[in-house]
């Protein structure tokens, strides 16, 4: 291992690089490129849940002023990847076979894009879209989880290959639980919850030429966006582009490509204008994913004294009847504590519902209120503090893969956490703390998810005025990616922060994964690390060819630039930039340079993990509850962007009190359809709803991990808020409500 | 049909149809109205566009962001997509379109205003501000700086709004305490979750005396 960079500079709170365009208004989103000739799409819904189109009356749609077409099944052009047996081109995120917009009168979920009206304004396309009438032959359908349990399946992946993530897994003896000391079982339920970021999903879709695309388009991955439209409408790669410079927020949303996309691809090419499609915030619920609405059942065996024994956890979730969404939901319960017994079983229901998507923390935070309730119940029941009980079954290796932990400062989290939180002031009975007439409870929840990489490339550039500009298709959500990759540089060129420029957001630039599962500090940071390195290592190679001596047998990591200068070992070389580049007769230097993941997966387990306290007030009439004060501690190896990072676990833990208080999409199973579709129906924390949020972070690197040392955080800022409030709940009250949101009517 | 016979006619911002072309359009239109349906329709596929944006459109006069605008526009165009789509003024928002997320904020006549609840023709003669209008040239407004500072944001979508409403929320008097603040901000929605620093940002602007 050489020498971490890191040491050579801390990591300071840098304001947001594109900051100042995002509060000028001048960020531009997906729906906000100015094109010539512009035409405007909105998409009508099917009102039935199951079925067929008998028939689509688009006349009076069609008369109506400006519209340019009404699009359906019946007269789309034939997208070339659409495969006649029921297969969609690309290569979703999830398993099976996304909808294929407007192929056939097939109905598979209420609300499903069915028909598209285009008109030379927004308000025309509106209109006319109110003018369409369809009538359908209606088809039983099954949305309720619950009464369909029964027929909840093992997902392929599982079926197919028992090492999968979603087979069945046991660790130990099976019906160890039935002879535990102290037996705990219980069934949680998580709602639907929607990602609903502030910017409605917008697709702006431009045929440059007959094969030529290019898509302004809210998505996490421009790579994968254009891979799948080149599939789907069999063209080259290299004649699709996909834009998406700035997103206003996704949460997961973005991690597939939905039938809103192709939609207005279709309709660009049939009106031979560019199209942009906004959906409703009514769509948002129905159209571009959701937490899916998930069952589970966990049994916990312990000893007496808190020694786990078993830990046994089942989970249903729904999916779609066409698409086999799967998430990590028990993932964690086979890893957190050193139980010598466990058991999951992991199960899936396809319903006449839209596909879910991984929504923040997915799986983990679905799964983490089961077993992070679970673990205070028991620590309750046999009168132990649970943060004592939890170290008590502290694990030092992953008991799953039976590995070591590349790092793992859970400890620290725990007691710094307490501290910030003032756990002192808990009582291990309910309800015994009182500020005035409120009832006071304390409570918290742990959580982790895996420290992912992914290989990813960027291209540098240098000029003699010391200028560094970076370029990477990676995509940012929100957390604040070109900012952490200009610290990054900057700390490892010693150029200032203000002269460095990282590009991203198109898929014309090198290769990214997606924004997604914490992967991008882990994956892009070391691309650019490299890519920092090779000028560097360029820079060194010419200063040693014009006979600087100093230099012949320097390496990157004595290099440091400063205010133009070259510095070796913390000493000036005597040599600017503006010099060596001139000697060398160069405008600038520049290099592309990927970075992968190494061996060292394949020989430690790696883990972010996280610790959330929260201090609740409920109130014992009305049953209101307020959260008070939440402390969130993270090891999630270096912190690169301090300020940005903070934010984010602010964010996520702002995410987990809707989770735990508020969110909840509710469906008239009668019709199928959601009857919250809106924020006034589905709520979303507000100002008045978030309290203090103390964030605390371990950072210490992790090395093994990747070589920036950083593990990952966007996930971990949510899992284990809702159950630390939940908890928290419990303390105050004596109520334990294990099915989300613990709304007043629950308390009371 | 009064406001088309108007005789004042300042400079135009868009492209619009005058009188001649609307009383042009409109005798197109009595002739369709007795043609076959198949004429019409053929007749819709040629001239039906540039025909209903005469036809349907009534002239509005707006100043937004101190700049005199006449523009033609739908009765049913609201000020949101006003300003959105035809001065491509994008920074303001849409998040809802029910007034229920705030991220479309404005100004009209120095108050908040939700413009996706508000149509455009309802501001005849009034002056509307948007994010775009805050900053004084290349110096921002205190706000955007306090936001900057505090890290106020994360996607930057409901940005804007919440901008809007704060300058809004210390000039109405609503910025007095952090109580009222978190109330009188918790129109303007942040799914990022950016609000304790939102907070930090306008008790910052409040406290250094600055109003506007």
């Amino acid at each position: 291992m050489t020498e971490a960079f890191f040491d050579k500079k801390d990591y300071k709170p840098l304001d947001r690089v594109d900051g100042r365009l995002k509060v000028t208004g001048t960020a531009r989103y997906s729906a906000e490129y100015a094109l010539p000739n512009m035409a405007y799409a909105v998409l009508v819904g099917s009102s039935i849940a199951k079925g067929t189109i008998k028939s689509i009356d688009s006349k009076a749609a069609e008369r109506a002023p400006g519209v340019l077409a009404v699009i359906s099944h019946l007269n789309a052009i034939k997208v070339p990847g659409y495969q006649p047996k029921g297969e969609h081109p690309s290569e979703p995120s999830t398993q099976g076979q996304p909808l294929r917009v407007f192929f056939d009168n097939k109905i598979v979920s209420n609300d499903q894009p069915i028909v598209a009206v285009v008109a030379t304004s927004f308000e025309k396309a509106r209109h006319a879209a109110t003018l369409v009438k369809i009538q359908y032959h209606k088809e039983e359908h099954q949305t309720n989880l619950e009464a369909n349990s029964e027929k909840a399946v093992l997902p392929a992946s599982g079926k197919k290959n028992p090492k999968s993530p979603t087979a069945d897994y046991d660790r130990g003896q099976k019906d160890a639980f039935e002879s535990a000391a102290v037996k705990f079982e219980a069934e949680y339920v998580l709602p639907t919850e929607v990602h609903n970021p502030m910017e409605l999903q917008a697709i702006t879709a431009h045929w440059e030429a007959d094969d030529k695309l290019t898509v302004y388009d809210k998505v996490q991955g421009t790579k994968m966006t254009q891979k799948n439209f080149a599939k789907e409408w069999n063209i080259p790669e290299a004649n699709v582009k996909c834009i998406a410079t700035f997103v206003g927020g996704a949460f997961g949303n973005g991690l597939h490509n939905w039938p809103h996309e192709t939609a207005a691809i279709i309709a660009a090419k049939q009106v031979k204008r560019p199209v942009k499609l906004v959906l409703t915030r009514e769509q948002m619920f129905t159209m571009v994913g959701y937490r899916p609405r998930t069952w589970q059942k966990i049994q916990i065996g312990a000893s007496k004294d808190g020694k786990l024994v078993a830990i046994n956890h089942q989970s249903i979730g729904q999916t779609s009847s066409y698409e086999e969404f799967t998430e990590s939901t028990l993932q964690q319960t086979r890893m957190m504590y050193a139980s010598p017994n466990v058991s999951t079983r992991y199960r899936i229901l396809p319903l006449n519902v839209a596909t879910p998507i991984w929504m923040r923390g997915p799986g983990e935070a679905t799964g983490a209120f089961a077993l992070e309730s679970a673990m205070d119940e028991v620590a309750h029941a046999i009168g132990m503090d649970p943060v004592d009980f939890r170290l008590l079954n502290y694990t030092e290796s992953d008991p799953d893969k039976n590995m070591p932990w590349s790092t793992k400062y859970l400890r620290e989290c725990y007691e710094e956490g307490k501290k910030r939180i003032g756990w002192e002031n808990r009582k291990l009975k309910p309800g015994l703390v009182r500020d005035g007439e409120w009832l006071v409870g304390y409570g918290m929840g742990t959580g982790t998810f895996g420290a992912n990489r992914n290989s990813a490339t960027v291209h540098a550039a240098l000029d003699r005025e010391g200028n560094l500009v970076m370029h990477c298709a990676i995509t940012d959500i929100g957390p604040g990616t070109g900012t952490a990759m200009v610290q990054i540089a900057s700390n490892t060129t010693g150029i200032s922060t203000g002269n460095i420029t990282f590009h991203l957001g198109s898929s014309e630039f090198p290769n990214a994964g997606l924004q997604g599962g914490s992967s991008t500090v882990n994956s892009v940071g070391p691309a650019v690390l490299a890519a920092c390195n090779a000028l560097k290592e360029q820079l060194i190679t010419m200063a040693a060819a014009k006979g600087n001596t100093a230099f012949s047998s320097a390496k990157p990591d004595d290099l440091m630039i400063d205010n133009n200068e070259l510095q070796l070992g913390g000493k000036s070389s005597k040599t600017t930039l503006g010099d060596l580049f001139k000697q060398n007769n160069m405008e600038k230097i520049e290099t592309t340079n990927e970075s992968k993941p190494d061996e060292n997966r394949n020989k430690y387990s790696m883990n972010a993990f996280s610790m959330h306290f929260a201090k609740v007030h409920v109130h014992p009439f009305t049953g209101q509850v307020q959260v008070k004060k939440i402390v969130c501690c993270a090891d999630a190896g270096t912190i690169v962007s301090p300020k940005t990072a903070a934010s984010q676990m602010i964010g996520g833990a702002t995410g987990g009190i809707g989770m735990a208080l508020t969110e909840d999409a509710v469906m008239d199973h009668r019709f199928g359809r959601y009857v919250t579709k809106d924020f006034a129906d589905y709520h979303v924390p507000v100002n008045a709803d978030v309290p203090e949020i103390d964030v605390y972070f371990v950072n210490k690197p992790d090395l093994l991990a990747d070589p920036v040392g950083s593990k990952g955080l966007g996930e971990i800022a949510i899992i284990g808020v809702a159950p630390a409030i939940g908890n928290a709940v419990f303390n105050a009250t004596g109520k334990r409500i294990r099915e989300l949101p613990i709304t007043p009517d629950k308390l009371i | 049909m009064d406001k088309h016979k108007s005789t004042e006619k300042p400079e135009k911002e868009l492209s619009s149809e005058s009188r001649r072309d609307f009383l042009k359009t409109t005798s197109i239109l009595t002739a369709i109205a007795v043609a076959p349906a198949t004429v019409a329709k053929a007749a819709e596929f040629n001239l039906g566009e540039k025909m209903s944006t005469a036809f349907e459109t009534t002239p509005v006069n707006l100043t937004v962001n101190g700049v005199k605008k006449q523009l033609n526009l739908e009765p049913r165009a609201t000020l949101l997509d006003t300003l959105r789509e035809q001065l491509d003024l994008t920074g303001t928002k849409k998040g809802c379109d029910y007034g229920q997320c705030g991220a479309c904020t404005v100004h009209v006549n120095g108050q908040r205003v939700l413009s996706c609840l508000s149509l455009a023709i309802m501001h005849e003669g009034q002056e509307v501000t948007t994010i775009e209008g805050l900053a004084k040239g290349q110096e921002l407004h205190p706000m955007q700086q306090a936001f900057i500072k505090h890290d106020g944001f994360q996607c930057g979508y409901c940005t804007p709004g919440q901008i809007m409403s704060a300058v809004a929320c210390i000039q109405e008097g609503h910025a007095n305490n952090e109580a009222d603040i978190k109330e009188f901000m918790s129109g303007n929605i942040c799914r990022c979750g950016a609000y304790p620093n939102i907070v930090k940002a306008i008790q910052e602007v409040k406290n250094g005396g600055r109003k506007s």
